[in-house]
This record gives C-alpha cells, structure tokens and sequence, in this order.
C-alpha cells in the first residue's frame, strides 16, 4: 500500500494534464490544479477503477486535494 | 434589411486539413474515398468512406493536439474538434479576434451537426451496458450534445453573442448559415460564426445508413470511383466526415474594418417536403421550392446563376429528382449554368454537407472555376440536358453560385452567393 500516493499522483497527472512537480499533497484540485466539477467527478471515476473501491457520493464530496484523495484510499483500498 | 458578406473561411474534409489544400485536390479532380482501416469493416455492406486524413501536420494531415490540448480531447467527441479546427482556420482567416466586450457580445456562433456525438453515444451505450451506469464519463454528455460546437467555438474566442446549432440532417450546414445570416441581418449580431460539422463514419453510422439502403455498396474495390453523382451506374451515396465553417459579417462592420470580402450572402430560401422519412417527394417539388424562395430573396432569376453545387449524393432516385426541379426551375437558363455534385470527391458530409458545400460555392466565385463531378461517365437519361461539368474542372465566368442541401424527413435548403466589389 506504500505506493499509493504514487498512483494517486500518478491518475491526477494524467487527467488534469498538470506538471508532476504541482501536484503536491496540499493540492486542491480545483484551485490550484484546475480541474472543474466535472473532472473531479472523472477523478474520483478513476481512483475507484485503479483501487478497485466503490466511493460514495457524499465520501466523494470531501476529497478535495490530493491528501484527502491518499487519506481515503489508505484506508479503503482493496488492490 | 442589413446586408451580410463572407469574411472568412474554415474546412477540415477528407480532401485535407484546410480550405486550400482542399480546393486545390478538388480542382485537380482527386477522390478523398478510401477504404475504412480504423475499424471493422468485415460485416458492413459499405465498406468506404471519406475520412479526414489523420497524421502530422507537417504532412497535411489532421493532427486533433494542433487545435485542441490533450487533456480536454476527452470532453468532445470527433464532430466537435473538427468544428474547433475549421473555426481556427475561418476566424483567423477573417482576422475577427475582438479583446473588448462590445465586439465579443455582438459576435455569435451557429454550428450545427447532423448526428453530433454518435461514437461517443454508441460507447457510452456500452460502458452502461457492460459495466453499469456509475462507469459512464461525467464527459459522455457534453461529449455528444450537439451545440456543444458553438459552446466550444464560444469558450475558446469569446464569442458572447447568439450562440446556437441547427439540426436538419444533411441540410444542416446549408441552414446554418442562412440562419446566421438572418440573425446579421436583423441585428442580433454584427459577425457570425456559422457552419456545420459531422464525425459519424463509425461502425454505428456505417451500419444505420446501411440498413437505410442508403450507401454505394458495388464499388468497395475501387472507393474513388463510388461516389458517382448523376452516373448511370451509382448506386447510393458515400459516407463522409469533417467540417466547414465560415465567418458572417454585416457588410460595414467588415468595410470599416478593412476585411477581405469573399462573397455576399444574397439568398436563402427552405422549404419542408410533407411526404417521407427519407426519400424526396418524386416531383421534386421542395427543392424545386426552396430554389426560388432562395433567388426570390436574392431578387434574382436563374440566368443570373452560373453555378450550382448539388445537393447530388449519388443516390438513384434523389439526383434525378434534383435535376428534373433544377431544369423546371431555369428553362432556358438550363443551358448557361454548370452544376457539379462535389460530394463525387468528398462523399456525403451529412450535417457538414451544405457548409462545405457553400464553401465550394464561394471558391468557385472567387476563381471563377466550376470543381467537377469525378465519375460521370455516363449520365443517366434523367440527368441529361445540364452542363454537369462531369470529370474535369471548368473554368468559366461565375458571378453567382446556388448550394443545395436536402435532408431526411424531407427538409429543403438553398443559398446563393454573389460576387462582390
């Protein structure tokens, strides 16, 4: 489970199109990674594919940086 | 009435990326029909088509990174990046750029599209069907909606004006811009954006058409020669892709701005065809109608004309029906005026159609060179008696041109544009 916060950074790279050296654990991303309402829909989309983990709408909700986005699969993730 | 002129022009089709590069392959009598590579085929009666040329610019070909970035490719479907690179090329072409908000609110977008996101929609279908709804892309919607075009166009230049798309299958493109026209004119703008764009040569549209009894099916082995307007042995039309934008003006707006003026939209006329889903009612009698609503518009007879660009698909019923409405139309006029179905090297861009089909029209008045009908050898006895400019180019004086555009569920479309100094 070590790397997951390589993978996370690793889906948010290539989603928002953003420069690895920006996506830093205290990320928003959508103030300081650009992503709208609808590409952070797509992340969490993306994080539930590559964890094989349901996140419910109200979890989803609150994963709003890259930590958050860590902190809830550390806990949840199944592969 | 406020009178509005051609400004700029924009074009990706399967002759090439750019309107140049297009014309010149259409004057020099080159097929864009190839053979389907980028997907199975095997069970498809229709096995052919006109596809834009994918590949690196530096080579003519359409590159998608060159006019959209990477990461936002996945919130459009084809139909819409092919509209935003024949955007680029028509606004830049206009030099129409305004930073100041009276000049972005008074400039609107009007693309529309025949089918709009149909891949996108066939996969999305899947993705649901196979993995459930909670995998389908928040993108899956603003992927397919067809003014998505002009959302797209409106976001990347700033256009705060009438932002709106037309859907009238393959006259979509004709209507379009005669619309935009309309809004030029009655002042809801002062510069529209306006055309059509198509991107459904997928297995779905292939197979939609097909079951339609639609498409040329006889000449697989040879592509370039399906698509056959008016010839004795064509056999249904060719699908094809791309999109061709132009920019609208109001004539003093673009005077005072020192534009380069291409032509002047003089007429615009429709009519509705009341009979079938998608065969034309056999007198032709809503072409025949939209035709002189048109020059009525223009105040213009048909001896004025000296060019037309068919609607011509290649279809056995719907050419000789267009031709027998254009020779009841002109009369004697029948025998000054060439009329050439361009589709003959583009296939049919369904929604795209009518705007790159306009497009053609413009070219051919500024050049004065009718682009010709590849494959007519031999014209069906129905087609006979109008100069159909089969197989080779035509130089010829064009001070005036008709575009014709019709559509499934029997809906009519004609522009005219006039030179202009």
């Amino acid at each position: 489970m070590s790397d997951i916060a390589e993978r996370v950074k690793k889906i948010v790279v290539e989603h928002l199109g953003v420069e690895e050296a920006k996506v830093t654990e205290n990320a928003s991303f959508i103030d300081d990674l650009g992503a709208d309402s609808l590409d952070t829909v797509e992340l969490v989309m993306a994080f539930e594919e590559e964890f094989g983990v349901e996140i419910p709408d109200d979890a989803a909700e609150k994963i709003l940086t890259v930590k958050d986005a860590i902190d809830f699969l550390k806990e949840h993730a199944t592969s | 009435m406020r009178r509005v002129v051609v400004t700029g022009l924009g074009m990706v089709s399967p002759l090439g990326v750019g309107v140049t590069d297009t014309w010149s392959r259409l004057i020099g009598g080159e097929s864009g029909i190839r053979r389907i590579e980028n997907f199975d085929v095997s069970d498809l009666p229709a096995k052919i088509a006109g596809q834009v040329p994918r590949g690196e610019a530096s080579e003519g070909r359409f590159n998608p990174d060159d006019y959209v970035p990477v990461k936002d490719q996945k919130k459009m479907d084809d139909f819409i990046i092919y509209a935003m690179a024949a955007a680029k090329e028509a606004i830049h072409d206009s030099g129409w750029l305004p930073q100041d908000a009276e000049g972005q609110e008074r400039t609107g977008v009007m693309i529309g599209s025949g089918i709009g996101g149909l891949p996108a929609i066939y996969n999305g279908s899947i993705v649901v069907h196979e993995k459930g709804p909670r995998r389908l892309s928040p993108f899956f919607i603003p992927q397919s909606l067809i003014n998505e075009a002009s959302g797209h166009v409106s976001i990347a230049y700033g256009f705060k004006g009438p932002n709106h798309a037309v859907v009238t299958a393959c006259a979509t493109g004709a209507h379009a811009i005669g619309d935009a026209a309309r809004m030029v004119m009655l002042d809801d703008a002062d510069v529209m954006i306006a055309g059509g764009t198509e991107a459904a040569v997928a297995r779905i549209g292939m197979a939609g058409f097909a079951a339609c009894r639609a498409l040329s099916t006889s000449y697989n082995e040879a592509p370039a020669t399906a698509s056959r307007p008016f010839d004795e042995g064509r056999d249904g039309f060719v699908m094809g892709e791309g999109a061709g934008i132009v920019v609208l003006e109001e004539l003093e707006h673009a005077k005072k701005r020192g534009a380069k003026i291409y032509a002047e939209v003089v007429g615009y006329g429709m009519s509705g065809d009341a009979y079938h889903l998608t065969a034309p009612a056999e007198d032709g009698n809503g072409g025949f109608r939209a035709m002189t609503a048109a020059l009525k518009r223009a105040g213009m007879t048909p001896s004025d004309i000296d060019y037309i660009n068919a609607h011509g698909t290649s279809t056995p019923l719907g050419d000789e029906i267009e031709v027998g409405a254009v020779k009841r139309l002109f009369g004697n006029a029948i025998n000054t005026v060439s009329m050439s179905s361009t589709k003959s090297a583009i296939g049919h861009l369904l929604g795209a159609a009518g705007a790159v089909e306009a497009i053609f029209s413009i070219k051919a008045i500024q050049n004065d060179i009718a682009p010709p009908t590849l494959n007519l050898n031999n014209p069906s006895e129905a087609c006979q008696g109008v100069d159909l400019v089969p197989l080779q180019a035509k130089q010829r004086p064009i001070r005036a041109a008709l575009s014709n555009s019709f559509g499934f569920g029997g809906t009519n479309a004609s522009l005219v544009f006039k030179e202009y100094h």
